[in-house]
């Protein structure tokens, strides 16, 4: 295992009186890809968006490099479950977002975004405004605006949790091929268990709300990964375990939400 | 008819125009037919005859000219001070919470109850003239930039933060250009607006304009003066419009998508 870039140490966030995420430990490895299943309302979101610096932990800390987190910041690139590109910018501006932020010169920025658009297959749809895009397309758009900024992790919240299966499928390998290439450090929310087995080299799942760290696997499927993968009887068995902790862990939310009512 | 289905834009443009057809005829219909005395109505043929007199004999395209002008004037002074107050306002929160509540006080306070004040304290010039379609617009814009700016997307902020965006290139990089077709919007249709507080500043103490010459005319029984002059605005407010919607276009090609 690699040295670890992010550690999450005692993190915990209530909302009010209700507690949504349980004081909560995990290490991140340099160039591990891990992710975080659990049933929806879990608080996996909500670590997400703390280590973003997007939302704020109501005790713990988070340490990326050694150094505190205390707000949002280009060393932490994230893709949303939601379109989020600027849709007044073009596919090719929208990607020198972050670039220009930096200061870079606009001939670089351009340099840069055309790298990272052809990596991510738009090649010809620089011009192109976000609503001239389908959904995958957008973002594969907020893929690479986010991966051109050059963040040390990238911060994934259900990003492809509002396509369809097969854009889904589609989109899980082309993430997977550029994760091959780069091994950028990644964070990556989903319920989609399939997903999370396919693409992490770590699996964590969490607990039905308040949120805690209940299981954390390796995935023992080696890299590079080729769809066929997933039928495979390694991919099976975690799959199926995975299948069964998750399980358990939506019978006790709903439980939960039924003695509220 | 199927709710909500749309027309194709040759249909559009006939539906249109005949209604401005049925109108006319209608006018026609009461004043020619006698059903209506000349006395309270002019028939459109004494209108436009009136008008032609009027554009040719009596140099009425200086009081175009005025009432154009005192529009224009008091509306981009509005618009000048409105813009960075409302971005600021929807921007930062305790600049809102300080001016919003005086702002949606003052924004009801009928500006033509104003003008005895005005004249009070401008005079009968043309800065009283301003004055009144500034009250009459400002108030309006701050109150509808600050909420526009203030309903910026949640996520596209975020997305900014994590891209690196300091508070400051927040506002230049993503409020404002996200708001702008709609301030655009706001802007075309607070001008329509203060179309009629010019004609109601013009009514009282002038001695050019639009208003003026409705005024003047008022005293004679001309109706076809005054329904001239009437639809003179209507034409100007009608094409200033058309000129918004366009250059609105034109300026964010982005914001006609996927309408």
């Amino acid at each position: 295992m690699n040295k670890s870039i992010l550690q999450v140490r005692g993190v915990e966030r209530r909302f009010d009186t209700t507690l949504a995420l349980q004081a909560t430990d995990i290490d991140i490895a340099e160039n591990d890809f891990v992710t975080i299943l659990g049933p929806s309302g879990c608080g996996k979101s909500t670590l997400l968006r703390i280590v973003a610096g997007l939302d704020v932990q109501t005790a713990g800390e988070v340490l990326l490099d050694g150094q505190r987190i205390s707000g949002p910041g280009a060393d932490r690139g994230m893709v949303f479950q939601s379109y989020t590109l600027f849709p007044w910018l073009t596919v090719l501006d929208n990607v020198c977002f972050g670039l220009r932020e930096r200061g870079l010169p606009s001939e670089q920025q351009l340099d840069i975004a055309h790298g990272f658009l052809a990596k991510v297959g738009l090649k010809g749809f620089a011009n192109h405004y976000p609503k001239q895009l389908s959904g995958g397309m957008q973002q594969r758009t907020a893929l690479a605006r986010a991966l051109a900024n050059k963040p040390r992790m990238l911060l994934m919240d259900e990003p492809f949790g509002a396509l369809d299966h097969q854009t889904r499928e589609l989109m899980q390998e082309l993430l997977l091929g550029i994760w091959e290439a780069e091994r950028k450090t990644v964070l990556f929310v989903t319920h989609d268990i399939d997903e999370a087995v396919f693409m992490g080299t770590r699996v964590v799942v969490m607990s039905a709300r308040p949120g805690r760290i209940k299981l954390d696997h390796t995935v023992p499927l080696a890299h590079p990964r080729h769809y066929s993968v997933k039928t495979t009887a390694p991919f099976s068995e975690l799959k199926a375990e995975l299948t069964e902790a998750v399980r358990e862990e939506v019978l006790a939310a709903q439980a939960a939400s039924a003695a509220l009512a | 008819m199927r709710p909500l289905t749309p027309v194709t834009p040759r249909a559009r443009a006939v539906l249109g125009v005949s209604f401005f057809v049925l109108f006319v005829a209608v006018w026609a219909a009461v004043t020619f037919g006698g059903l209506v005395p000349k006395i309270f109505l002019a028939d459109p043929l004494q209108m436009l005859r009136s008008g032609w007199v009027l554009m040719t004999e009596m140099d009425f395209a200086h009081d175009i000219g005025m009432t154009m002008w005192r529009v224009i004037g008091g509306f981009l002074i509005a618009a000048a001070l409105a813009l960075p107050l409302g971005v600021m306002m929807g921007a930062y929160k305790p600049v809102e919470a300080f001016f919003e509540p005086f702002v949606s006080f003052a924004r009801y306070l009928p500006a033509s109850a104003f003008i005895p004040l005005l004249i009070l304290w401008a005079g009968i010039g043309e800065a009283q003239k301003l004055a009144l379609i500034f009250i009459g617009s400002f108030f309006q814009l701050v109150l509808m930039i600050a909420v526009t700016v203030g309903n910026t997307r949640r996520d596209l902020v975020e997305a900014a933060y994590t891209l690196g965006s300091s508070d400051s290139s927040l506002v230049r990089r993503v409020l404002i250009p996200g708001a702008a077709p709609e301030i655009a919007e706001t802007l075309r249709m607070v001008l329509g607006w203060a179309w009629t507080y010019v004609i109601v500043a013009e009514l009282i103490g002038a001695s050019s304009g639009i208003g003026h010459m409705i005024t003047d005319s008022q005293a004679l029984l001309a109706t076809d003066q005054i329904i001239f002059g009437i639809i003179v605005i209507g034409l100007i407010g009608l094409a200033s419009d058309l000129l918004f919607k366009w250059a609105n276009r034109r300026l964010f090609p982005w914001a006609q998508l996927g309408r």
